[in-house]
């Protein structure tokens, strides 16, 4: 018994889920430098922000690599979702550009001002930069989430340029920003030592829960949004499945936690909350499946010609071993504790 | 429908603004991330110190030039869907792929080597980081060729079929999409155009500090010298190749794009019997004529088709609708050149001083190398928007047309977005060229400081490399204060 009626496993499917992949591994690393850009907000001393920066600095380039390959990927495997999609989201999608510029030149400008004034206009741009951002991209996903008006014929988006902004959207956006803050205070846990990483270990309780707190109130409301979703989760026996999906986040909310506080753990609380993203991902993934646009589009009437995707595929297949076995060298490289004395910079 | 225009318009000059500036990065850092392999290599093999501090001078200016690359290239990838959304559509199946092989062969490699190259030296050993200096070069040419590849896929479509139903371009043979007829030219053209401005940025550089140590008295350092003489090389050797490739690329032009040429040349007229080429002149597009026109008679024909008396049509057999704005092309075009014949004039007279063994103590050819130094940047400008505007008003060259490639967006939303790009990108890449600049005012010393060391606050003190008996003591002195 299959969630989806007509199910056939071929090139589109291999491709959603490629691009599925290409997003969820950039919402987790660059989710991580993202919530420790908003974490910098509240560590004033400089020597604390240069440890933090420099935690990511070598590998922050990287993370949003992702973010292209999300962004072309889409376009190559399925340009009528991205003609579609990009339209819809034009105001947080530019903003989330403008406010990553802020950011990312933010990692070679701070070094580079000399007066103390500009050090902290280059500070205030990272932390506004990634907040920003970070709440661009969880209205986007809630925009997505509860649909876009189009006009199916015309291969176009029929929406005006505020569709997007509604109490949903802005809500998950605001999730978003909070889940990046639990990321970004684990992995320093993960990376830092001493009052540093006392304080990171702190502030990761109430993100937790806090972040909790959205998963279930955004899981709670995504089915009303549409009746689609509601089918998926809560009709016949699917409701057992959004019950162990539920049951699942509490387990491993709960080891992280644990691991938090009494263990004491250094890598476990990071490695549970990128669990805890991965398992929300895959929860959207069932909900919107086989939708790329919300109940208007099927990925099969949005994908690319199968040469297109074949083409794509022989590339993807060799070359993306090879970029994960890089980037989880350049990773191995600069792994543990930041050396607050020696530093990257 | 005037409303629609303006929408059309404003996504126009929104994205000639913002690849524009995108596209001044990649052009310095292309170049800039060849020369720090070669200067790393220079160093690993002969350990001549200066060539090591070359190395760590250049490597902070590449960070700087690289991250605002990074961030204003993220914009690019994003602006097909947001702007330009019924062109993704139906162009998506074709250049899609193209364009993910440039993510998934260049960005990445780029991207994941980077960090070794800037911070990994003492972490990974002198051979890994020499590795990673080369994929990072490697990574910013394979970035050029399948965003090159893509680009001249628009103005020379091949191996394709056009969906009836939906007007999508369907891929038929993607070896003829990547290998499209003006493909290689484009991309010579365009790689060895940023090996020139980067070659013409250092020249600069290096010609200021040689009048700065000149008007102080002291010897040219080792490293100013090095890195004076390399530039000028590649301006002599590279700036005559480049305007060879540039004759073959407008010869191909000729044979795909005519139009473009004619607007190009300011043939309005056809010339049945050779025709002239035009120096200067003001393009009406109004009366369809070449105002104020000087030209050389029959020179055009023997440039383009080899032959004086070879007839060229002109913009007379094109109709209206079907005709790009000339006097940008044409104008652009004219910068473009005039810069590439200057640069062949820079290269020879720094032939001429280094046969006379004057290299170094020429300040009048310093003086030019100076004013040259951002020569490239402009005329890449000038060639891009040569070819860009050239192929007006389609955005697939005779078959999609730019008005009909927009997205669905009202002119309000897209004249907002097109501000705050404005005011973000003076701002940030302002500040980004102040400290670029800031770093090129130093001259790069025996012991150049590190990137931690920089971070530091002032730079530290020169008493270290008074241990360098090859350096001018004077040298410190500026940098003390710095």
């Amino acid at each position: 018994m299959s969630l989806v009626e007509g199910f056939s496993f071929d090139l589109t499917v291999i491709w959603a889920f490629l691009i599925a992949a290409a997003v969820l591994i950039y919402v987790i690393l660059d989710g991580f430098d993202l919530g420790l850009g908003m974490l910098f907000a509240a560590e004033r001393k400089r020597g604390d922000r240069d440890v933090m920066m420099n935690s990511v600095a070598p590998v922050w380039d990287g993370n949003e690599t992702w973010l292209v390959l999300g962004g072309g990927g889409l376009m190559a495997a399925f340009p009528l979702a991205y003609a579609l999609i990009l339209p819809a989201l034009y105001m947080p999608i530019i903003v989330m550009l403008l406010a990553l510029i802020f950011r990312g030149v933010a990692f070679e400008f701070r070094w580079r001002a000399e007066r103390g004034a500009a050090r902290a206009a280059w500070d205030a741009a990272f932390i506004g930069g990634s907040g920003l951002a970070a709440l661009c991209q969880g209205i986007a996903l809630g925009a997505l989430l509860q649909g876009i008006h189009i006009d199916k014929a015309a291969r176009t988006y029929a929406g005006g340029w505020w569709d997007w902004l509604t109490p949903f959207s802005v809500t998950v956006g605001i999730g978003v920003m909070v889940g990046y803050m639990l990321l970004g205070a684990t992995w320093l846990v993960m990376k830092t030592t001493g009052a540093l990483q006392e304080r990171m270990r702190t502030r990761a309780w109430p993100l937790g829960v806090a972040t909790l707190a959205f998963i279930g109130v955004v899981s709670l409301w995504t089915p009303f949004l549409q009746e689609g979703y509601y089918a998926r989760w809560f009709a016949g026996w699917h409701i057992a499945l959004a019950g162990g999906v539920a049951l699942a986040v509490l387990a491993i909310a709960a080891l992280m936690f644990r691991s938090l506080t009494i263990h004491r753990h250094e890598y476990w609380p990071f490695v549970l909350a990128l669990a805890l993203f991965a398992l929300c991902f895959v929860g959207l993934g069932v909900s919107m499946f086989p939708y790329i646009v919300p109940t208007e589009v099927t990925i099969w009437e949005a994908a690319a010609p199968e040469l297109s995707q074949k083409f794509m595929l022989i590339g993807a297949s060799v070359l993306l071993p090879i970029i994960l076995a890089y980037t989880a060298y350049a990773y191995w490289v600069f792994r543990g504790k930041v050396d607050p004395d020696t530093g990257y910079h | 429908m005037l409303g629609s225009f303006d929408a059309v318009l404003l996504a126009r000059i929104q994205f000639a603004f913002t690849v524009s500036f995108h596209f001044l990065f990649p052009a310095f850092t292309i170049g800039l991330a060849s020369y720090l392999a070669v200067l790393n290599g220079l160093w690993l093999w002969t350990r001549e110190h200066k060539y090591l501090d070359l190395f760590r001078y250049w490597v902070k200016i590449f960070a700087i030039a690289f991250a605002m690359g990074v961030v204003s290239g993220i914009v690019m990838s994003y602006q097909f869907g947001t702007n330009w959304s019924v062109f993704s559509d139906k162009a998506g199946p074709v250049i899609g792929a193209p364009m993910a092989y440039e993510v998934l062969s260049a960005f990445f490699l780029e991207a994941g080597f980077l960090g070794i190259m800037l911070f990994g030296r003492d972490k990974v050993g002198e051979g890994l980081h020499m590795g990673a200096c080369l994929a990072v070069a490697v990574g910013t040419v394979f970035s050029a060729f399948w965003i090159i590849s893509v680009n001249s896929w628009m103005h020379t479509p091949v191996g394709f079929e056009i969906d009836a139903e939906t007007g999508q371009f369907l891929p038929l043979d993607f070896w003829q999409i990547v290998f499209n007829p003006s493909f290689p030219y484009r991309l010579m053209h365009t790689v060895t155009a940023a090996y020139l401005t980067t070659a013409f940025i250092v020249g600069g550089v290096a010609a200021w500090h040689l009048l700065g140590q000149r008007r102080k008295r002291q010897l040219a350092s080792p490293a100013t010298r090095t890195m004076f003489s390399m530039a000028m090389w590649m301006a002599a050797i590279v700036a005559p190749v480049q305007i060879f490739l540039g004759d073959l690329h407008g010869i191909n032009t000729l044979e795909h794009q005519p139009v473009k040429v004619m607007a190009m040349e300011g043939h309005y007229e056809s010339h049945e019997n050779g025709a002239p080429l035009y120096l200067f002149g003001i393009p009406n597009d109004e009366t369809q004529r070449l105002d104020y026109a000087l030209g050389i008679p029959k020179l055009s024909s023997l440039i383009l088709k080899h032959d004086l008396n070879a007839p060229l049509a002109g913009l007379d057999t094109v109709p209206d609708a079907d005709q790009p704005p000339v006097a940008i092309v044409f104008w652009a075009f004219r910068i473009m050149v005039g810069l590439g014949f200057a640069m062949l004039g820079i290269g020879l007279w720094s032939l001429w001083a280094r046969w006379r063994g004057r290299l170094y103590a020429a300040p009048w050819l310093h003086r030019a190398a100076l004013a040259m130094a951002p020569s490239g940047l402009i005329a890449v400008l000038a060639g891009w928007v040569t070819t860009e505007v050239g192929r007006q008003p389609f955005t697939v060259y005779g078959l999609l047309r730019t008005a009909d490639s927009a997205a669905p967006l009202d002119a309000p939303a897209v004249g907002a977005t097109l501000i705050a790009f404005i005011v973000v990108y003076f701002a940030v890449f302002g500040a980004g060229t102040y400290y670029i600049l800031r770093l090129m005012s130093k001259p790069p010393s025996p012991d150049e400081p590190r990137l931690k060391d920089v971070s530091d606050g002032p730079i530290r003190s020169g008493g270290r490399a008074a241990a360098y008996d090859d350096a001018p003591q004077g040298a410190h002195a500026t940098r003390t204060k710095g």
